[in-house]
């Protein structure tokens, strides 16, 4: 028997459903609601590409729930399994973490985009202030998914983070045990990151979500800035009106097929990414005595990471616990400062300026953390012997002096023909910039950001050591002398002088 | 917190008798709900701040042997291992922790976390330059736990120690943090220790 569903049956059957949920007709009134020709632009496609993530990543998640396992002693073997046992765990695993990158890649992309198009000012400063929640949730959510990730980065990430909460005056301690739920980190850690990674902020994004598209709706997609045209707070509602009525068009389909396109080219994009780097970690496992570990935070965060070694340590403190409150201050009272004028990026050069000085510094902060120039190359001493060249034809007491260049792990800090540490100078012409006494100085004493290694040298290893660093000069270029040296033990007296 | 009920009602003739009793009860209904919420709240509170106030109570901290005297040679400092006093079932690995030994000489000791005073990464000691380096931001240390260099701003943490029947015995249970009880724990020691 064949049951045929004709045209007719199924208006009937949706018929039913609507005279019950009496959807259809508010429904039909949102995708039709009239939007400015010009608005339907490929730069007004970010905010549904960050909802199409967002959405991938709940789908992602909720797959991953499936089988990850929230407890300290079983989350890393977990996702080992997810890795390598269960099918397709690693696809939905790396999934899920490229799906993060792209979220917040995105969620920023969208609001550089709303702030150079001016779509912060009247009437939508309330739309720019959920965004910026919104921004901040996104964060949360990637900071607490490195956390789930429990591996050696997400522990002693975990440990930075306290340490950075602990130095809030007086209540330190105390927000530091609230947030490891106990006094080290541990399983109770773990539980309490994944309540907040799947519960908490993913509730607390879908509510923000909801009123930053509800206020799209009711107030109107930013129409395209035209330099000259000024947003006033009298008259920009009656003007954005009769736009929309004069030269506008019902948003379904007029605008929205963009916006599909680029969803779809975001999906498949994250599938690619997926597919050609695979999941993210995990690293080794979270186990504390384990300390032959270089612990770095994701992607998102090495700016961050990079900053917190160059900051002078008497900064580092206030800029933590200051500068975060003054960044989402500002962004929150942005629309207030600028909420009328000028909407186009064309008109604005302070506002364009500030976004390139933004996206220079934290480009460049990501740039230095990626090749930790500041950190030591702690396996260099071992690993990266002093090229030959440096000790070819050198005396008994210079190769004694590469000998404890090299073993006193002189060289996890300096580098020498281009391999070894860049915490300090590399040393490949270290003679001409500093004498023999400037040298001794140095290494007995240290100073800049060097250590003092009086206590840990002989005499004799001192004097072989700079012995070797004296022969550290380019081909025809001459060490570095101590005038007033020379002539104190020069015969040459000056004429004149009486003997 | 509820609004208070308005016993006495409202003195507006206008308005009917029916009309303002409804309006008390929905006042009172709204006080109950404020009661019962507050009630709820104690117990909800008092769960989410319990790991502050345990350690008020009989607090985290409490001694733990790392080994005998005898297993760290004078003069040399040792990785050594313990497992957090304070354990859930859910710790795993997680609670055991790891800290340097540095035996000064005789029954004088010097017992570091692990934890770079800077954000927490772990230190590791290269004893052929006798200094304690971090692998995140290249903080640096002397073998007696102070500061030679990098961004840390004051030297390694300490925790306080005791020989007890011939056993290294720390007071150890809490993360070490700029925040925590061990960074106030300073020992007196010469300038130049070595």
């Amino acid at each position: 028997m064949r049951i045929m569903i004709g045209k007719a049956q199924l208006a009937k059957i949706g018929a039913w459903f609507d005279h019950r949920l009496q959807l259809a007709a508010p429904v039909r009134e949102i995708a039709e609601h009239r939007v400015p020709r010009n608005a339907a632009s490929w730069w007004y496609v970010f905010g549904t590409a960050a909802l199409t993530v967002f959405v991938l990543q709940i789908v992602t998640g909720i797959l991953l729930a499936l089988v990850y396992v929230p407890s300290g002693a079983e989350a890393w073997s977990s996702l080992q399994a997810l890795n390598h046992d269960v099918t397709l765990g690693w696809f939905i695993r790396a999934m899920h973490g490229w799906g993060s990158n792209f979220m917040l890649a995105i969620v920023l992309i969208h609001m550089v985009q709303v702030f150079l198009f001016g779509a912060h000012k009247f009437p939508r400063e309330l739309t720019w202030i959920v965004g910026v929640f919104l921004l901040l949730m996104t964060l949360g959510m990637a900071f607490s998914g490195q956390v789930l990730r429990f591996d050696q980065d997400a522990y002693w990430g975990l440990g930075i983070g306290a340490s950075i909460v602990s130095r809030v005056p007086i209540l330190g301690p105390a927000i530091v045990k609230l947030m490891l739920g106990g006094p080290i980190i541990a399983g109770a850690t773990l539980s309490r990151f994944f309540a907040l990674h799947v519960f908490v902020i993913p509730g607390l994004l879908i509510g923000f979500v909801c009123l930053h598209l509800l206020m799209v709706l009711k107030l109107g997609i930013n129409d395209w800035p035209v330099p000259g045209r000024i947003v006033k707070r009298a008259t920009y509602e009656k003007e954005y009106q009769e736009l929309t009525k004069r030269d506008g068009e019902p948003f379904l389909p007029y605008a929205i097929w963009k916006d599909m396109f680029f969803a779809a080219f975001v999906i498949v994009a994250v599938a690619a990414c997926a597919l050609y780097f695979g999941p993210f970690g995990p690293t080794g496992q979270p186990d504390p005595t384990i300390i032959q570990t270089v612990p770095k935070p994701d992607y998102f965060f090495l700016w961050l990471y990079a900053l917190l070694s160059l900051l002078p340590p008497s900064l580092e403190t206030p800029a933590l616990l200051i500068g975060p409150v003054v960044v989402i201050v500002g962004l929150l009272l942005l629309p207030f400062v600028s909420g009328e004028g000028e909407k186009s990026w064309k008109r604005r050069p302070i506002a364009v300026l500030t976004v390139l000085l933004i996206a220079i510094t934290l480009g460049t902060f990501t740039h230095l953390a990626e090749f930790t120039p500041w950190s030591p190359h702690m396996n260099a001493w071992s690993s990266d012997p002093v090229p030959d060249r440096f000790i070819h034809g050198s005396s008994a007491l210079e190769r004694q002096g590469a000998l404890i260049f090299q073993v006193k792990q002189c060289r996890n800090c300096h580098s020498l023909g281009e391999s070894g540490g860049q915490r300090g100078p590399a040393l490949d012409g270290v003679a001409v910039r500093l004498t023999q006494d400037q040298l001794i100085r140095q290494v007995i004493q240290g100073g800049g950001n060097m250590p003092a290694y009086g206590n840990n040298l002989s005499p004799a290893e001192t004097t072989a050591l700079v012995a070797f660093l004296e022969t550290l000069h380019p081909k025809g270029e001459a060490p570095a002398q101590d005038a007033s040296r020379a002539i104190a033990l020069s015969d040459d007296k000056e004429p004149g002088a009486k003997p | 917190m509820a609004s208070k009920p308005e016993p006495a009602p409202p003195a507006d003739t206008t308005t009917d008798a029916t009309v303002s009793r409804r309006g008390f009860f929905m006042k009172l209904g709204i006080l109950f709900n404020g009661l019962a919420a507050s009630a709820l709240a104690v117990p909800i509170v008092g769960f989410l701040l319990s790991s502050i106030t345990r350690g008020r109570a009989n607090g985290y901290l409490s001694w733990v042997p790392l080994g005998k005297v005898s297993e760290f040679p004078e003069g040399e400092t040792r990785l050594a291992t313990f497992q957090n006093p304070y354990v859930m079932p859910t710790d795993g690995k997680t609670a055991d922790t790891a800290c340097w030994v540095r035996r000064v000489a005789g029954e004088q000791f010097q017992v570091f976390a692990v934890n770079c005073a800077h954000l927490g990464c772990p230190v590791r000691w290269f004893a052929q330059s006798g200094l304690f380096m971090c692998p995140c931001h290249g903080g640096a240390y002397y073998r007696d736990g102070s500061r030679a260099s990098g961004p840390p701003e004051r030297g390694l943490f300490e925790y306080p120690y005791k020989i007890e029947n011939g056993l290294v015995t720390i007071q150890a249970g809490e993360l070490p943090t700029p925040g925590a009880p061990m960074a106030q724990f300073t020992r007196e020691k010469p300038p130049c220790a070595s």
